[in-house]
C-alpha cells in the first residue's frame, strides 16, 4: 500500500492531505504514479495547472520523476519549500 | 541538536546550553530569524495589506531528517564543536522569533560560514511552507530564486 501525502498549497488544491493506494502493477516510477493519479482522478491535473513547480518526495527524500516506487513507499507532493 | 516546535525559545538559554556543550570553543555564532510585519503584495495593483499572522506548515518526519542532514553536512564542511537548530511551526505573528541557528567552533570563520550555510539550506531544502494571513485572505508564500542562488554558492566550496 502506497501512502501519498499532500502539503501546503497542493493539499488545499486537492482538498485532502493524504490517501492510500494499492500499487498498480504498471506503476514502477514516480512518473507512472502521476500518470495513474491523473487517469483515476482528473482533478489531480489542478495540482500541475495551479503550481509552477511540484516537488515529489519518496520516503522523505526529494526525488526525480524516474525514481522507482515499490510497495509501502511513502510518497509526498508539495510546492517548493519556504522555510527560515 | 535539532528541534521543531510550536513554542518560543530563549536565546540566552540556548546560548548557555550550546556554550556548555561546545567545550573549548573560541567562537559561537547565533542567528535568529524573526517574522516581519510584511505587507502582502500578491494581488497585483491592489493596496498592500498588513499581514496578520504567518502559518508555518511542515512535513513531520521529513523535516527532522532534512535538518539532521543539513547539520551533518555543515559538520563535514567545517570543524564545528556544537550546533543547534530550532525551527518553529504553527501560527506566528509579527516580531515573533521563527528560527535559531547557532554554531560553535574554535575560530570565527567556521562558525560564521556554517551558520550561514545552515540557514541557506534550511530556507529552501527543508520541508516548511509559509502561509501569510491578512484580514481577508490567506496566501502561500512563493519560493524565491535568490534562495536557490544562495545555495548554489556553497556547491563549489
Amino acid at each position: 500500500m502506497l501512502r501519498i501525502q499532500y502539503f501546503a498549497s497542493i493539499r488545499e488544491t486537492l482538498g485532502r492531505s493524504e490517501e492510500e493506494l494499492e500499487l498498480p502493477a504498471q506503476v514502477g516510477s514516480v512518473q507512472n504514479l502521476i500518470d495513474h493519479l491523473l487517469s483515476i482522478n482528473p482533478s489531480f491535473q489542478r495540482v500541475f495547472s495551479a503550481h509552477n513547480k511540484v516537488l515529489v518526495a519518496v520516503n522523505q527524500t526529494v526525488v526525480d520523476l524516474d525514481h522507482p516506487l515499490s510497495e509501502n513507499d511513502e510518497v509526498a507532493f508539495f510546492p517548493p519549500m519556504t522555510g527560515g | 541538536m535539532i528541534s521543531i516546535q510550536n513554542q518560543d525559545f530563549s536565546i540566552a538559554d540556548e546560548y548557555a546550553a550550546l556554550r556548555h556543550r561546545a567545550g573549548d570553543a573560541g567562537a559561537i555564532v547565533t542567528f535568529t530569524g524573526l517574522v516581519r510585519e510584511i505587507y502582502d503584495v500578491s494581488a497585483e495593483g491592489s493596496e498592500p495589506t498588513p499581514v496578520r499572522s504567518l502559518f508555518l506548515e511542515h512535513y513531520p518526519g521529513m523535516t527532522e531528517k532534512c535538518l539532521q542532514e543539513i547539520q551533518q553536512q555543515a559538520e563535514a564542511k567545517w570543524p564545528l564543536l556544537a550546533t543547534r537548530i530550532i525551527h518553529r511551526v504553527g501560527e506566528l505573528h509579527g516580531k515573533d522569533q521563527i528560527v535559531l541557528v547557532a554554531t560553535a567552533s574554535a575560530h570565527r570563520h567556521a562558525a560564521f560560514e556554517a551558520a550561514e550555510f545552515i540557514m541557506d539550506y534550511l530556507k529552501s531544502k527543508a520541508p516548511f511552507w509559509k502561509q501569510q494571513k491578512t484580514a481577508t485572505s490567506s496566501v502561500w508564500v512563493e519560493s524565491r530564486d535568490s534562495d536557490k542562488v544562495a545555495i548554489d554558492r556553497w556547491q563549489d566550496s
